[in-house]
């Protein structure tokens, strides 16, 4: 789910799991117990259940791959994401025609169907092209797949970030005497990444969840494993129950540091 | 291209038929207007009459539809002017205050010394600590402008500007925005500047302070000027009639 940004700085979610809402209507978060306890039942039965023994061992050692890709990943989209996003509001009309037509394109397309064109025809041209036609490793070209994926989402956030910040902010820098660049780089991006950094947190969480498509292309990641595993002992339950409670216990977890993160930056 | 108006020395900010249009509107029409230095210049009419926008034209946040400006006899819509050059000698201060929020009191008050007039960190803090004094809160300069009152923060705001030792200073409504008891110690502040000699442009709707202040009072009605002269002059003997019909409504 990816809501699109609208400018306003009031506009931007900062309470995704509705934990503020719920306070202010004065009501207890029943659902967070009973994804606990879910949780708890999950984590009895990966770790002490020895008919879950299989899938554990099958699946855990995929973890540190679907971690290191998504955090690499996601270090790159923030970079692409910040320079497409500055290049969709650019003064420069070439730049700003280049950085729409980079996110509308991303947007237009099914995720799983990017992953395959560019795992499988955009990097191998590039490399091609480049003179390293040794052939890349699929984790190497699933992580520049995810990372092009969000990096025009996460342009769309920083486009959004920098529109939420008020228009004075740049006049008054402005009439300082600073430079468009210089206005920018200390008046409003600071600003505009603070707007948008629960923004941001969503994005990561969305591109845990979204790793698991990688699988398609062969990378050990935690699903692929799953796969593996349940294709070949037939224990559906175990490995796809494993699979659930590893992906849920990291999701909500980095939910509610997001939206811890969120109300502490509405207090200021 | 407009003919080149008679600048003279002592001419800060000439205003040479002025014309903007924002799509059907015809904001400003044809204004002329001179601010010598030393001179406090205050603005007054009715809302909607083009006073920010002639402001705003001057420190270039606007651009002219006709028409020219010059500060200190620089053309700002000459595309060979360097329009941060032109800007590090103005300063600012507007109705909302724009303060920097991220930052701390002193860090807005250092920021643009340090990034244009390229002043070391301690130098832009001792002049910083200067305007801070100057405005009388020398006490909250580790603090975030939100945790300032609004008359705290538009003191902040023109003790920002003054820093960069500016040779003008234009003020859009700077008290506009404040609660009644918070008007006069920006006010107070804008005197005791007026009085040192500054050149200001000021446009308020408070009719007090502009009799007080105002050396040379301006009234705008629908884009143009309509009167202008002593302000004193003016107050006790207003010439046009929608001066008049303006006073009788405000005063
Ligand atoms: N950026 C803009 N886009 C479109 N119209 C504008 C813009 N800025 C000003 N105007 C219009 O130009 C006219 C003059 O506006 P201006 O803000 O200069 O008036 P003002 O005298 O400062 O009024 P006030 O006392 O309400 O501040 C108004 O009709 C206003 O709606
Ligand atoms: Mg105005």
């Amino acid at each position: 789910m990816r809501p699109v940004q609208v400018p306003g700085a009031a506009e931007i979610e900062t309470d995704p799991l509705g934990i503020e809402a719920s306070q202010e209507r004065g009501e207890f978060p029943y659902w967070l117990v009973l994804m606990l306890l879910i949780i708890g039942l999950f984590a009895y039965l990966t770790f002490f259940d020895p008919t879950y023994v299989g899938a554990r061992r099958a699946i855990l050692p995929g973890l540190g791959i679907t971690i290191r890709a998504t955090l690499i990943a996601f270090v790159i989209a923030l970079v692409i994401g910040l320079i497409a996003g500055l290049g969709r509001i650019a003064r420069n009309s070439v730049v700003r025609t280049l950085a729409t037509t980079y996110v509308e394109f991303i947007r237009g397309v099914p995720m799983l169907v990017l992953i395959f064109a560019v795992a499988l025809v955009i990097v191998p041209l590039l490399a091609d092209a480049l003179g390293f036609s040794n052939r890349l490793p699929q984790e190497v070209r699933a992580i520049i797949a995810l990372a092009l994926i969000y990096g025009g989402y996460i342009a769309e956030v920083f486009r959004a970030g920098v529109e939420s910040v008020h228009p004075g902010q740049l006049e008054a820098s402005r009439s300082l005497g600073m430079p468009h660049s210089s206005a920018m780089r200390h008046v409003v991006i600071p600003q505009a990444v603070r707007n948008v950094l629960p923004a941001l947190g969503n994005d990561f969480i969305s591109m845990l969840k979204d790793s698991s498509l990688l699988s398609v292309l062969g990378v050990t990641e935690i699903t692929q494993q799953a796969r593996i595993f349940a294709s070949s002992t037939f224990q559906f339950r175990e490995g796809f129950l494993v699979l659930t409670f590893l992906y849920l216990t990291m999701t909500l977890v980095l939910s509610l540091l997001v939206a811890w993160l969120g109300r502490r930056l509405k207090r200021g | 291209m407009v003919e080149q108006p008679a600048i003279g020395d002592n001419d800060r900010v000439v205003v040479h038929r002025l014309s903007k249009r924002f799509g059907n509107v015809q904001a400003v029409a044809d204004v002329n207007l001179r601010v010598r230095v030393g001179e406090a210049m205050v603005i007054v009419g009715p809302s909607g009459s083009g006073k920010s926008t002639v402001l705003r034209c001057m420190n270039h946040l606007e651009v002219p539809t006709k028409g020219a400006i010059y500060i200190d006899g620089v053309h700002l819509e000459d595309p060979k002017t360097d329009i941060n050059a032109v800007r590090k000698e103005m300063g600012m201060v507007f109705q909302q205050f724009n303060l920097f929020p991220h930052l701390t009191v002193m860090g807005n008050l250092t920021l643009a010394q340090k990034r244009v007039r390229r002043r070391s960190q301690k130098e832009a803090e001792e002049i910083g600590m200067q305007q801070l004094n100057r405005v009388g809160i020398p006490e909250k300069a580790r603090m975030k402008p939100a945790q300032l009152s609004g008359g705290q923060q538009q003191r902040v705001a023109i003790a920002r500007s003054l820093a960069m030792n500016p040779k003008v200073m234009l003020f859009d409504e700077p008290t506009s925005a404040l609660d009644p008891e918070m008007i006069n110690e920006v006010l107070d502040v804008m005197r005791e500047l007026a009085a040192s000699g500054m050149t200001m442009v000021v446009v308020t709707h408070e009719m007090g302070f502009a009799r007080e202040i105002g050396s040379h009072l301006v009234m705008m009605d629908e884009g143009r000027v309509v009167e202008e002269g002593n302000a004193a002059e003016v107050f006790a003997n207003p010439q046009n009639e929608r001066t008049r019909a303006f006073f009788s409504k405000i005063l």
